[in-house]
């Protein structure tokens, strides 16, 4: 835990990609920070990365537009409640010779007003909220990209259907979608209840056992948005982390088509030991590495790694560092964590974290 | 009692007198002492629940802070809820229930004082059962709300369920017991001429909750029951892995946990509306509308369980129904607002510490009450729906509303109690630390929440914009922990050396205000004849002679007063049908250890079969529990054939 806060130091939120070869789809090649100078709250967004009052979806404009609303109404109520107060706290405070106050016991006309004052003020919310209810439910669009999600203790697998739905991508923690095109996520649990949150694109929504929930949105700008879970998960909740990369409709292309190939042969013999090291291990039982005889399907999928970011359910940077301090001991890095304490030697961890740094 | 028959004049030879030791504490089956004993357990808890937060404040103080490890944090935050929720503040309503209504309706006790000290009692072995948890580091870890599947034994197979499960089934069996002897000791025990549209507004607000009560921990304990039973029994009511819906729990959960906020603020609709017309020299405006008003607020709060759950993706008609059912409540609270603010409005309103207390819960629970009526706009709630921002709300609802009514009714009716003036000067210090501390601690936590922060996480990384808020809030429950001490201190010292009160310091209008302070063991002396809703107020010479003036150091001399109010109420020529001891002597039922007896099975029988699940039969100790049932049965018939009841 010490040397991750020390001499790793925070995860900046929005990292550029460490070290990426693959450079065409590459993020850095996104104009991101003009893209945030012409976007309002610029500042704000610098502060708060993860606000939702810096929407970058129709869906979340909406929701901000109506909680803008319920803001000022609640203002300029919170205000004649309080200047009311204090004016009776002046005015009406007990001076001596005072004579006795007058006795009243109600006035129908006045309770009245104050009833119907009310109900006009939520008749105003409760329009635009049961208008919004239905059009965030709609049915997704006929070209809408459709995303499986589902969720694990702790971390993210996302899958695309490639090659008209008969083939898979899978990929974990970070999710990409192109901008422009309608998504629609389609979650999931496979073991307890989580909620999906990416502020910025609009509201969450739950991973339910046996059932199915959709959420659907069009990201609009290329960046990268975070997204925390938001039902509480056990042990290590608050480390259920990931990010939404949102790329232009080239760049999402480029990025699926790297990620359906199976993963690249090692180019040396140094490569090959760590590729035999992971094979051969207990990393076999959970994780799958296409084009490998691992077949684990109960942790991350590891074809593309090198391509994340960020390891661990997006809370470390993924760099060498890190790796290493991870495959030491997952559970220190992550209470509860699924992934054990394999007591790989120093020397086995170097072979695997050039392999999987490798893994592009 | 043999007493009961006896023709006795109204000399003190013929009343009870009252027995000191902790004997007699123990087997007290007195309304009052019963009422003391829930407001110092309660008191206690709440310095627990408090320190909890502090624990959860200091791990947040800074990003990726190290003080506590996640899982003793995720315990902390649940064990915050539960001993704030269960331990301390329904507890803490029940000792003014206890202590205050009977005295407000002129009755000597509640309709079953044995089933009072009962309730106390599983109530304190519940409660210290929930605590060892906490102490032993496997206290529940599922925050209070406690979703399924996670609460299932794949997910959780050590203990820290089974005290949930188990704890608040013995809790709730006290607050159910508790809560039928209320609506009993309301509708059956009133005192003549006092019908129930002259009950006090508390009173009326003490009927309503009870209501509520009996009908939502009913139904939390069946979900707990059967969440036992898949945990110990291998049934599978939440188990989606065995093909049930675990959305099942939500629904049950909410259709409890829902009344259960308004279980919790509505007796402090009705402290509030004692103490400001009590400060204002004004009565209540609106008594009625404000009757009805909680009435539709206590029903209401079965319509919209379904808030707490915009995000389970319920479908958009569901959606909208829980958003306006939601919205409709806020029409009656607003009502209540505005109508205290008209009791203010043309008063002379005095600022005691207690005063100080009842206005801000308005202002501080207007703040809870306008967040909240930002949820009820459900796509919004999308957004806000388990970040800090709902933390915030629920703590403007639970300590700027529960939590400073509880200190303003606990500054108000303290003088009754002991017969003792709390200290002014402490209680402004305690107030202005509290104020202070709260909005510290709370406001900056709407923010935290829009700007991104989940709720209930053990950490937060840098570089998101929190670390000031986290800072600030922090900060502020400390303060608000140095109130609380302030609180302490101000009881303690004002319980032996506090200025002494007489029966009615404050020139409120009700009538426990007409008897001593202490009240006698026997409350009224004769049974007195209400004939109006402020018994002390209407039709008073005595107040023409002008407001009990000044500084409250100086109103002891409200005695005489009073002493006047109390011979109209009991003059004979008005009340022909008043009881009197002329007539019957006063019968008080004598002490008995029954109760406590039978709590005590009660803890065995549930608490026992925490062992089942320890690792190796060696600690299987189920036959604890069956003991457990052998000293309840044993308890229960020797109670129904225990002479002088």
């Amino acid at each position: 835990m010490k040397s991750r806060s020390h001499s790793v130091g925070p995860v900046p939120p929005a990292p550029a990609p460490p070290g990426r070869k693959t450079a065409a789809w590459t993020l850095r090649a996104l104009p991101v920070a003009a893209v945030l100078l012409a976007a309002c709250g610029e500042d704000h967004q610098k502060t708060y990365p993860r606000s939702m009052y810096t929407p970058r979806s129709q869906f979340a404009r909406d929701v901000l537009e109506l909680q803008n609303l319920t803001t000022y109404l609640g203002i300029a109520v919170g205000i004649l409640v309080f200047v009311l107060l204090a004016l009776i706290m002046v005015r009406f405070r007990y001076r001596p010779g005072n004579p006795e106050p007058e006795q009243i016991h109600g006035n129908t006309r006045l309770e009245l007003v104050w009833t119907l004052i009310p109900a006009v003020i939520l008749a105003v919310i409760a329009v635009p909220t049961v208008k919004l209810i239905f059009e965030t439910q709609q049915e997704a669009p006929a070209n809408a990209l459709k995303i499986d999600v589902i969720g694990y203790q702790w971390w993210w697998e996302y899958r695309y259907p490639v090659n008209g739905g008969r083939d898979t991508v899978v990929t974990a923690n970070e999710i990409h979608v192109p901008v422009g095109t309608p998504v629609q996520l389609r979650m999931t649990t496979k073991d307890v209840i989580h909620a999906f949150w990416i502020p910025q694109m609009g509201g969450k929504r739950d991973l339910i056992p046996n059932k199915t929930n959709t959420i659907l949105f069009t990201p609009e700008e290329p960046g990268i948005y975070l997204g925390h879970c938001t039902e509480f998960c056990g042990d290590s909740h608050a480390l259920m982390r990931m990010r939404l990369i949102a790329h232009t409709p080239e760049g999402y292309r480029e990025w699926l088509e790297n990620e359906a190939k199976p993963a690249v042969e090692p180019t040396d013999s140094s490569l090959a030991i760590g590729k035999r090291l992971v094979t051969q291990s207990a990393c076999a039982g959970c994780h799958m590495i296409r084009g490998t005889p691992m077949v684990g399907r109960t942790g991350p999928d590891l074809t593309h790694l090198a391509q994340r970011y960020t390891i661990a359910g997006g809370i470390l940077e993924n760099n060498a560092h890190n790796l290493t301090e991870w495959l030491r001991n997952p559970p220190e890095i992550k209470p509860g964590a699924k992934m054990p304490n394999l007591n790989l030697k120093e020397e086995e961890i170097r072979f695997i974290v050039a392999y999987l740094q490798s893994l592009q | 009692m043999a007493s009961t028959a006896t023709v006795a004049a109204p000399h003190p030879a013929a009343v009870p007198a009252t027995e000191t030791g902790i004997w007699s504490w123990i087997t007290t089956v007195d309304h009052k002492r019963i009422g003391i004993l829930y407001g110092v357990t309660s008191i206690f808890f709440f310095l627990v629940g408090g320190l909890e937060a502090l624990l959860i404040r200091t791990q947040l103080i800074r990003p990726e802070n190290k003080f506590l490890s996640a899982d003793v944090f995720n315990q902390m935050f649940t064990m915050h809820a539960l001993t704030m929720i269960f331990l301390a503040l329904m507890p803490l309503t029940a000792a003014f229930f206890n202590y205050m209504v009977p005295l407000q309706i002129g009755a000597r006790d509640v309709a079953f004082p044995r089933l009072n000290a009962l309730s106390y009692w599983i109530y304190l072995f519940g409660g210290i059962y929930l605590l060892a948890s906490s102490i032993l580091k496997i206290a529940p870890n599922v925050g209070w709300y406690a979703y399924a599947p996670l609460t299932e034994r794949p997910y959780n197979p050590g203990p820290n369920v089974d005290f949930y499960v188990l704890g608040l089934q013995i809790v709730g069996l006290s607050s159910i017991i508790a809560s039928l002897n209320f609506i009993i000791t309301i509708i059956n025990l009133r005192a003549p001429g006092m019908r129930l549209m002259r009950m006090p507004l508390f009173t009326w607000m003490v009927l309503i909750t009870n209501v509520l009560i009996v009908t939502a921990l009913a139904v939390f304990t069946i979900a707990v029951t059967q969440l036992m039973f898949d945990r110990m029994f291998g049934t599978a009511f939440f188990d989606p892995a065995r093909g049930s819906d675990p959305l099942i729990w939500q629904h049950i959960f909410w259709m409890f946990g829902h009344p259960e906020v308004y279980i919790l603020i509505i007796p402090i609709f009705g402290i509030i509306s004692e103490i400001i017309p009590t400060f204002s020299r004004k009565p209540l405006f609106g008594y009625n509308v404000m009757v009805f008003a909680s009435i539709l607020i206590g029903w209401l709060g079965w319509g919209v369980w379904s808030h707490h759950m915009f995000t389970v993706g319920l479908g958009p008609i569901a959606d909208s129904f829980f958003a306006l059912s939601t919205m409709l409540i806020a029409i009656p609270t607003g009502i209540k607002i505005f109508n205290w603010i008209g009791t203010m409005w043309g008063g002379a309103i005095r600022f005691t510490t207690a005063m100080l207390f009842a206005i801000s819960f308005i202002a501080m629970f207007t703040v809870g009450g306008i967040s909240g009526v930002m949820h009820s706009a459900a796509p919004a709630d999308l957004q806000q729906n388990d970040t800090y921002f709902i933390v915030a709300h629920i703590h403007y609802v639970f300590f700027g509303g529960t939590v400073l009514g509880l200190f303003a009714g606990t500054y108000y009716w303290f003088p009754k109690v002991t017969g003792r003036l709390m200290s002014e000067k402490l209680g402004w210090a305690h107030f202005a630390l509290t104020m202070v501390g709260m909005n510290l601690a709370f406001f900056p936590m709407h923010f935290l929440g829009l700007f991104g922060m989940p709720r209930r996480v053990f950490t937060y990384e840098y570089g998101l914009g929190f670390e000031g808020m986290n800072l600030l809030s922090t900060l502020g429950a400390y303060l608000i922990g140095v109130g609380t001490i302030v609180f302490v201190v101000n009881l303690v010292l004002s319980a032996r050396r506090g200025a002494l009160a007489g029966p009615n310091p404050w020139g409120a209008a009700t009538l426990e205000w007409s008897i001593p302070s202490p009240p006698p063991v026997y409350n009224f002396r004769e049974i007195p004849v209400v004939r109006s809703r402020m018994p002390l107020w209407e039709g008073d010479p005595a107040r023409d002679g002008g407001i009990p003036h000044g500084r409250v150091e100086e109103e002891t001399e409200q005695v005489t007063i009073a002493g006047t109010k109390i011979g109209e109420i009991h003059d004979p020529e008005e009340g022909e049908n008043k009881m009197s001891t002329h007539d019957h002597g006063i019968h008080l039922p004598p002490p008995s250890y029954w109760p406590i007896v039978t709590a005590f099975g009660i803890l065995l029988v549930f608490g026992a079969l925490i062992f089942r699940n320890a690792e190796g039969a060696l600690y299987n100790l189920w036959y604890l529990s069956l003991m457990g049932v052998g000293i309840v049965v044993v308890g229960i018939y020797s109670w129904a054939f225990e002479p002088g009841h």
